[in-house]
């Protein structure tokens, strides 16, 4: 037991100066991703995608924060992030520990666009951010970006 | 009276609304000219074009990611299809107030590194790509000139996968053109995919 304590004492340790290291992404292509836009709980769940080189999803992303803290109990926010393959290590992971996000972090790996874009929403020509409420007996899609006041009353709708 | 009034308003109201709707263009609709300024000093209008069978129509930019993967993809398809008559026009149609990296100084500095031989104009009013109903950051519209102006054949992606050139299986842009210069009818005409939303 002691010797497992010390290893990974020294895991730890060794972990410190690369924080990228301790953030686990989940990564998807799209029949990964579907499942979530698709859950039977009892919960209203808010789907926003998004990425780190889009700036106005970062602009609105504290305002998904700030849901999930507010509805804890009532609702989970999912962020799908699109970004590249390439920039995880780069870009997405040292964002979520910058910023310290808390909500549920998904990641989208799926080349082939043009076959599960029209699945999210027919409406939806692929630009981000897009976001998507739903619970068992209510589903919209916004193409837009969001306040959080604007977002609270969407999600009221949904009560 | 009033409920005539109301009703008069009500129409006017109708009238005046403009008739191009958000949607932008369809399949069939006539494409619009334009006299944008390209990056080296002139002005590009699809009419410069007289011996133009058509026209790829590519809403780009300097600084959304998909857009630069997309370049030398955009690039090729002008070495191919220019001389078939069928040219590139890159458009940029972000606001540089709030892209700076997109200035006409950028993409003059992006086309000299990556060798761009289209024109690369700006639509500096955003008054261009509202009419084409772009949204995006790459956004294509493959136009075939008619009599009747040039006429939307195709709008969407380039092709399947943006991530590897090398791993994509159905070039959609290609596959219009090239049935477009055989004289057969475009199978997929609309394609959808993740871009950047076009900054005003």
């Amino acid at each position: 037991m002691r010797y497992v304590l010390i290893i990974l004492f020294f895991l730890n340790f060794s972990c410190k100066p690369e924080n990228n290291k301790s953030i686990a992404l989940e990564i998807h292509d799209f029949s990964g991703i579907e499942p979530y836009l698709n859950l039977e709980g009892d919960k209203t769940y808010v789907v926003n995608f998004w990425a780190t080189w889009c700036a106005p999803c970062v602009k609105e992303l504290p305002h998904f924060e700030a849901l999930q803290e507010n509805y804890k109990e009532e609702i989970e926010v999912i962020l799908v992030s699109l970004d590249f393959p390439h920039q995880y290590e780069s870009k997405l992971k040292p964002f979520i520990q910058k910023y310290q996000l808390q909500s549920k972090i998904v990641v989208l790996d799926d080349p082939d666009m043009n076959s599960w874009i029209p699945k999210i929403d027919p409406q939806w020509d692929g630009a981000i951010p897009i976001t998507v409420i739903y619970n068992a007996s209510k589903r919209l899609f916004f193409n837009q970006t969001f306040s959080y006041k604007e977002l609270e009353t969407e999600l009221q709708t949904f009560f | 009276m009033k409920t005539m009034l109301s009703l008069l308003v009500l129409l006017t109201t109708v009238a005046f609304t403009p008739i191009i709707s958000d949607n932008g263009y369809e399949i069939g609709d006539i494409a619009t000219d334009f006299k944008l300024k390209n990056i080296d000093g002139n002005t590009v209008s699809l009419s410069d074009y007289k011996d133009a069978k058509g026209f790829i129509v590519v809403f780009t930019c300097n600084t959304c990611p998909y857009a630069v993967a997309y370049e030398d993809r955009i690039e090729a398809l002008n070495k191919k299809y220019a001389k078939k008559g069928y040219p590139v026009i890159a458009i940029m149609p972000n606001n540089v107030r709030t892209k700076p990296g997109d200035s006409m100084e950028a993409m003059q500095q992006r086309a000299k590194e990556k060798g761009f031989t289209f024109p690369y104009v700006m639509d500096a009013n955003q008054s261009i790509y509202p009419q084409y109903g772009a949204t995006k950051t790459p956004h294509v519209y493959v136009l075939e000139s008619t009599a009747k102006g040039p006429v939307v054949q195709y709008i969407g992606a380039i092709d399947d996968n943006y991530k590897d050139a090398t791993l994509v299986k159905t070039k959609y842009v290609e596959n219009a053109v090239d049935a477009l210069l055989s004289g057969t009818p475009v199978k997929v005409t609309k394609t959808k995919a993740i871009g950047c939303s076009i900054k005003v």
